[in-house]
């Protein structure tokens, strides 16, 4: 990329997501010492706003940056520079998320906004913690317009042409963004702002509660798409192959993309004043993902059978030995893909309707998204740092830096198999999650949680000691490494075949707008005309 | 669009298992009756200590209804009301839970009665206690300072 305007719009955003990986780690290595009984805060800082600062780093902050940074960085890459416009909006965009955060984290550090990042509607924060979040997303907004603004152009200029496979998938996962972010913005905007300001007295909770589900899910797949994007096209060509279908690659991201939104009754199924029926219909469609998620694998597997055999490799599994494990763009995402087996199993039960009753909000959902977003998310994210980083600072990733990037990982799969395990176990004991260290008055089966918990703590400062290395990596990498020229590995991806439905927006759009409103509708109309007296803010931190 | 003959005993297999699995929860939930609590009941939060059955807090045998017993729960920073209660074992249970502040949780640990108490909504979940013991009752949705310590004891006795 000789756009040297493209390069460092990138960059900023990369710096904000790892700025945010030391404050947040920081916070959780903090929170695990608390949880064991071994800590106690200094200064009257209390656990849950370690536990706000920790969620609203790491879920909202670092993932967003990093996201948009990379997902700028894919376009411009394929589908060439932006435009003044786009490179304008980009900007604005960014400075108004770093104003957000800004405003978010000062009332978070002043104790004003301890809600955690689900918001947790009667807990009243302060209004400036709201508008700060509301600028992240609208600042998030923007950058979208940007990508969005770069590939119509694309398309302008290139008629009749399929868009570069890495163009269609980023504009897949903000457009995923844009329209899941509608719901959270809807709760901000009409409820909790007005209601934290004192203009309305009181808050709906469910409604409240719906509109941030109806975004917390999507929310996680706009985690995971970006991760898949460099397993279609970018880990190919780390290890020298094709993207294994094209049009198969798409079909997945369109999936994804309407069987992620309508679905967050899921995450609501314990809650009364919604009717069984549609808690069951949104499970149904929540399980949907396991179609493009099944694509996914045996594309990814494919591919690299495909490559082994290119090199020689003989027997069924002979393939496996002639993949460059020594190249941490390639070992560092593939341990990430290994901890999604087990992820997506237990993610099965989460949404499964009845068995969601045995481990909702227990410490078990914690476990969970530690193998998600954690480790498999996290450990691409920082895959893709290492090529795309010194690709923009115009440094090379050196060989030092490779072997010191396999050693991080493998500390991390260290550290998160202890902590995500014991989380798992401990939950299937009964314990909840989100909750500071206690014995509950020495209760028997509390005291059984106790030595799970000591085990977190390990967990979490193996995992700690991995955050400092993986820092000293991209200061390293953005800094300090010599010169060069490292690249954005794309690979071939033969769209000669794809069909043209595949890019026809309104046939996508017009189905995710249907199912949208196939799962909320009645429901929420429901809402609406059968609901109790709304609450008033309280204030109990 | 071409697809890999593999590929396609792949997602045939995979989503023949996944229409399987949604057909035995739906069969589960919609014929035997093993519905996440999901009641819709309706009271002023306000006015919870006011409105039967909350004004009276604990368990209640009945009679000539599905279930043997009404336990009625109600939660508000930091604590259960009642903070401890009885049940003999093999009975099946009707608990009925509100909230009079924000949003907890209200879990047994040990067993599958877990739901969310929601101002302005009564969580019900009716259920056969048929093992012995005492079960620790945990807050597992974050309300504030004091959210690790609101817990009730629930002991069934022979």
């Amino acid at each position: 990329m000789t756009d040297t305007r493209g390069r460092s719009l990138s960059l900023a955003h990369l710096y904000v997501a790892y700025t945010a990986l030391a404050l947040g780690g920081l916070a959780g290595l903090l929170q695990v010492l608390v949880r064991s009984g071994g800590l106690t805060l200094p200064a009257g800082i209390g656990y849950y706003q370690i536990l706000t600062v920790h969620g609203v780093l790491l879920g909202l902050i670092l993932t967003t940056f990093f996201i948009i940074g990379f997902l700028h960085a894919s376009i411009i890459r394929t589908a060439g520079p932006y435009s003044n416009r786009s490179i304008a909006l980009g900007w604005l965009g960014f400075w108004i998320m770093l104003t957000g955060t800004l405003m978010s984290a000062t009332m978070i550090l002043l104790n004003e906004a301890t809600v955690l990042y689900t918001f947790y509607a009667p807990l009243q924060a302060h209004w400036l913690f709201y508008l700060g979040l509301t600028l992240v997303i609208v600042g998030s907004w923007l950058s979208g317009g940007a990508m969005i603004s770069a590939y119509r152009h694309w398309r302008k200029e290139h008629p009749g042409q399929t868009s570069p496979l890495l163009t269609f998938m980023a504009i897949i996962t903000i457009v995923l963004w844009i329209i899941a972010t509608l719901g959270v913005a809807g709760t901000v905007l009409f409820q909790l702002l007005p209601w934290s300001l004192g203009i309305v007295e009181r808050v709906d909770v469910l409604t409240s509660r719906t509109l941030f589900w109806y975004f917390g899910h999507p929310l996680v797949y706009f985690w995971l798409l970006p991760a898949y994007m460099a397993w279609y096209a970018v880990i190919p060509k780390v290890i020298g192959g094709r993207v294994f279908s094209d049009s198969l690659a798409r079909l997945s991201f369109l999936l994804f993309l309407l069987f992620s939104i309508p679905v967050g009754f899921h995450h609501q199924l314990v809650e009364p004043g919604i009717d069984a029926f549609w808690k069951y219909l949104q499970v149904v469609l929540t399980f949907m993902v396991v179609i493009p998620s099944l694509m996914t694998a045996f594309s990814l597997f494919a591919t690299f059978e495909i490559r082994g055999r290119e090199l020689g490799a003989k027997g069924l599994f002979g393939w496996i030995r002639k993949l460059p494990w020594r190249d941490s763009r390639f070992m560092v995402p593939f341990i990430g893909m290994l901890a999604f087996i087990p992820a997506g199993a237990g993610g099965l039960i989460n949404a499964s309707n009845q068995m969601n009753q045995v481990v909702h909000n227990t410490i078990w959902v914690t476990g969970h998204f530690h193998l998600t977003l954690a480790t498999t998310v996290v450990l691409t994210f920082f895959g893709i740092s290492y090529w795309l980083i010194p690709h923009l600072t115009g440094r090379v990733l050196t060989k030092e830096m490779n072997r010191l990037a396999i050693i991080q990982a493998i500390v991390w799969t260290v550290g998160m198999g202890i902590m995500s395990l014991s989380m798992h176990a401990a939950g299937l004991l009964g314990a909840p999650r989100r909750s500071s260290f206690s014995t509950y008055g020495d209760a028997p089966q509390a005291l059984g949680w106790i030595p799970y918990q000591a085990a977190q703590a390990i967990g979490g400062t193996i995992l700690f000691i991995g955050i400092i290395l993986v820092l000293y990596i991209v200061v390293n990498l953005a800094f300090f490494a010599p010169k060069g020229s490292e690249a954005f590995p794309v690979a071939e991806s033969g769209s000669a075949q794809t069909p043209k439905a595949l890019e026809d927006w309104r046939i996508w759009l017009t189905i995710l707008t249907a199912l949208i409103l196939i799962a909320y509708s009645v429901p929420f109309i429901d809402m609406i005309q059968q609901a109790p007296p709304a609450s008033k803010g309280y204030r109990l931190w | 669009m071409h697809m890999h003959l593999y590929e396609k005993w792949w997602l045939t297999l995979g989503t023949g298992a996944l229409i399987l699995f949604l057909i035995i929860l739906g069969v589960s939930a919609f014929h035997q009756g093993h519905k996440p609590p999901s009641a819709k009941a309706y009271i002023d939060p306000e006015r919870v200590d006011a409105t039967a059955p909350f004004d009276q807090p604990g368990l209640k045998e009945v009679s000539g209804k599905d279930w043997d017993y009404e336990l009625v729960i109600v939660a508000s920073a930091f604590h259960y009301e009642p903070a401890e209660f009885t049940v003999p074992k093999g009975s099946k249970v009707k608990i009925m839970a509100t909230t009079k502040d924000v949003i907890h949780g209200f879990e047994v640990a040990g067993t599958n009665i877990n739901m969310m108490l929601e101002p302005g909504y009564i969580s019900e979940y009716v259920t056969t206690l048929d093992q012995t013991g005492e079960f620790l009752i945990v807050c597992n949705e974050y309300c504030g300072a004091g959210h690790h310590t609101m817990k009730s004891m629930l002991k069934v006795v022979d």
